[in-house]
């Protein structure tokens, strides 16, 4: 039971509370805290301290050719900014397609990250990237963590109980290269993803692939890179064959389960479309092609 | 330890001294008689309890109440005028936009939210407006046309 409540304005007067009250955990939106403890899965924890009036935290924008969004940016700044469409797409493609209108004008992506689900939308995205994420702790500053290592065990990160997400980093990306998220999704809203895939393609001059970082969504306890798959792509041919080995080598390397959404051999199926989909996109970005966000949508009944 | 909420609701400054884990739907329809805002799911899923809190959609029966302190929550009830009805609840009414009726307060919330920041939406547009809005007697195409309807009129453009 919720004993304890604050709504401290500054980061510094937050990052006390942590400290001194181990039952304090943050909340910004409460689209995941709250929406867990009405549905039965995880209580509110005894203290709470809801972060969301801290107005340092709410800055985002481009600064030196980074992206630099506060914890308690919302997804649907992200999904609106042109900036990220046109630079970080993949990212923008996995915002616009979280929850529904409310869940992404309250959600945040420090919330989403933190809240640590093997299912994700924005994680996979800032791994293909290369983002980092700042943890801030009272007595011991700041320390980067990058996105890829911060996720342990379904709802559990790096971070100590102390620390508080403040920062997400993405730098800027590659010349010739593109990226994109696409999700496999019973229905349009309200979802998240059956499986996902991120990618971010590098183009060499004469048009071969130079570098490919790919992460997967809901196949595994955290979203995970896929080096057999990155590793098929190297120095190979930009076109559907290469996408499509790729593809295979994820999925032959992927560990899903099976669940109430899907079982493990739907999954590692439709792993294989889903990540072919998921580098055509990218690859056609990278090229300087319009891919229309969300590429979720684009994706569907591509023949790849 | 009860803390004190001071918010305005529909224009009305109210304050209840209440528990930290009370959500915003609850404390609406049990400790300020605001019965307009409807429990569906009381997970986030159905929309039934949609209000806007500065202007923003929300969930309330996933929100913490202690967290809209200080704000401008507005509730289906706070949408109608002294004299008239909100365009979007006419259109609704005359459309038959509503048949059991239970969607239909966060069907309203959500399309004055889409309104708001897209005055002239497409049919696709209002589908990706209602997203997180369930109507389980499934009426969806009155609603989307009452929301076309509706917009025309506030664009000033006869119906």
């Amino acid at each position: 039971m919720t004993t304890r409540f604050a709504a401290p304005t500054t980061i510094e007067a937050a990052l006390a509370i942590l400290s001194a009250d181990r039952d304090a955990r943050p909340v910004a939106g409460g689209t995941d805290l709250v929406v867990a403890a009405r549905q039965g899965r995880k209580p509110l924890p005894a203290s709470i301290v809801a972060i969301d009036r801290i107005a340092e935290l709410a800055q985002h924008g481009v600064s030196d050719r980074a992206l630099v969004l506060g914890g308690l940016t919302t997804h649907d700044w992200i999904a609106s900014s042109a900036d990220v469409a046109a630079i970080w797409a993949a990212l923008a493609d996995a915002a616009s397609i979280i929850g529904s209108p409310a869940t992404r004008a309250t959600g945040t992506i420090g919330g989403n990250l933190m809240n640590a689900s093997p299912a994700a939308e924005t994680t996979g995205p800032l791994i293909v990237l290369g983002a980092n994420v700042m943890l801030r702790a009272i007595g011991r500053g700041s320390r980067i963590v990058p996105v890829e290592g911060l996720a342990v065990a379904p709802g559990r990160t790096v971070a100590s109980a102390d620390e508080l997400l403040t920062t997400v980093i993405v730098p800027p990306q590659p010349e010739n290269s593109g990226s994109a998220y696409v999700r496999l999704e019973y229905r349009r809203a309200m979802e998240i993803a059956v499986v996902g895939a991120a990618a971010r393609v590098t183009l060499s001059d004469d048009g071969r692939i130079a570098a490919a970082r790919i992460a997967l969504t809901s196949v595994a306890p955290t979203v995970v890179r896929a080096p057999e798959a990155e590793a098929a792509l190297a120095s190979g041919t930009a076109d559907p064959s290469t996408f499509r080995a790729a593809a295979e080598a994820a999925a032959a390397a992927a560990q899903p389960i099976d669940d109430v959404r899907a079982s493990a051999e739907y999954r590692r199926a439709m792993l294989v479309v889903v990540v072919a989909r998921t580098l055509a996109a990218a690859v056609a970005r990278a090229r300087g092609e319009a891919i229309p966000m969300p590429a979720s949508r684009w994706a569907h009944g591509q023949e790849v | 330890m009860p803390e004190l909420l001071q918010l305005t609701v529909d224009g009305v400054a109210l304050s209840a001294a209440i528990e930290p884990d009370r959500t915003l739907l609850r404390v609406l329809r049990d400790d300020l008689g605001r019965t307009g805002t409807k429990e569906g799911c009381d997970d986030s899923e159905c929309g039934a309890c949609m209000v806007l809190i500065d202007g923003r959609p929300v969930n309330s029966c996933s929100y913490l109440a202690l967290q809209a302190a200080g704000c401008e929550v507005t509730t289906v009830e706070g949408l109608a005028g002294v004299e008239a009805l909100h365009p979007l609840q006419r259109a609704f009414l005359e459309g038959g936009g509503i048949q059991c009726g239970f969607c239909t307060p966060g069907m309203l919330i959500s399309a004055v939210a889409l309104l708001a920041r897209d005055p002239d939406p497409s049919e696709d547009a209002i589908r990706d407006g209602l997203a997180g809005n369930l109507c389980r007697c499934t009426g969806y195409q009155p609603i989307v046309r009452a929301v076309q309807r509706a917009a025309a009129e506030m664009r000033g453009e006869t119906a």
